[in-house]
């Protein structure tokens, strides 16, 4: 098959390299997709605190419902689909749209009354931190 | 309208045009809704955390480019141990096949969507042409 195809264009080795580089991305690109869930989600540890940070483009900051139990923290919303009244066609239809709920095990228990959320740009971001009894105590040894 | 220049998914590693960005951050591909009205084309385009002043948008012809730069997300005292995206720039290129009123065009930011609306430009008026009396 290759060699019918040089015989049709001639020898092109960079042509033939990014064809094999496209065809290449487009498998991986297949790969990670599968892992999409959404919202994306990043985690990032502190001493004593966790922050989940996710990527929520187009809600409003009243329409995520947070809840925190126990070491888990659940993130629930709607992202309603820009319907038209008119009459509209669609081009392209992307992003993701319907009601999603996502739950993140945390490393440890939370403090569900010392948690913070800000909300901007389409960017949550969640610090919760651990309660003071659950921190891990340093005992010292006696010489 | 709508016919992309690049065809990766999600991020853009591709410089088959041989050019590079001078900044050394990653780029994606933006999600992006398209819809078409009777009188409007409509683009919704997904950036989280870019903010209004960080939208770039050139229509030049019929290539419209959307670019977005996120703000860095600083966490002091956090190291990251989980990701599912990354931080980056936002950036895509479209070709446009209808003409597009360019006074009239309207973008905005919100939430970390853009909401751009492409008034449609009214067709060329067909003028009658009376002939004088001689």
């Amino acid at each position: 098959m290759l060699l019918s195809d040089f015989g049709r264009t001639g020898f092109d080795p960079f042509l033939e390299m990014r064809r094999m580089q496209q065809e290449m991305n487009q498998r991986l690109s297949g790969l990670t997709a599968g892992a999409q869930e959404f919202p994306p989600i990043n985690l990032w540890m502190g001493e004593d605190s966790v922050a989940v940070s996710a990527e929520l483009p187009g809600i409003a900051p009243d329409g995520i419902d947070l809840t925190v139990r126990e070491n888990t923290l659940t993130l629930k919303g709607e992202r309603g689909s820009p319907a038209e009244s008119e009459k509209s066609a669609w081009h392209r239809r992307e992003r993701p749209h319907g009601s999603f709920s996502r739950t993140v095990q945390l490393p440890f228990r939370v403090d569900p009354e010392k948690v913070e959320a800000r909300f901007a740009n389409g960017l949550l971001e969640v610090e919760l931190h651990r309660p003071e009894a659950d921190r891990p105590k340093k005992i010292q040894i006696k010489g | 309208m709508a016919q992309e220049l690049k065809t990766t998914e999600r991020q853009v590693p591709s410089k088959l045009d041989g050019s590079e960005r001078t900044r050394s951050r990653p780029v994606f591909v933006p999600r992006t809704d398209i819809y078409e009205t009777q009188d409007n084309v409509v683009l919704l385009v997904d950036m989280p955390g870019v903010a209004s002043d960080g939208v770039d948008i050139t229509l030049e012809k019929r290539t419209l480019a959307i670019r977005g730069y996120a703000a860095d997300q600083q966490h002091e005292n956090y190291g990251q141990v989980y990701a599912e995206y990354g931080a980056g720039d936002y950036e895509r290129v479209f070709t446009l096949s209808e003409d597009i009123d360019r006074d009239g065009i309207e973008a905005a930011q919100k939430n970390g969507v853009l909401r751009l609306v492409l008034p449609k430009a009214a067709p060329a008026k067909a003028r009658k042409i009376q002939l004088k009396m001689a």
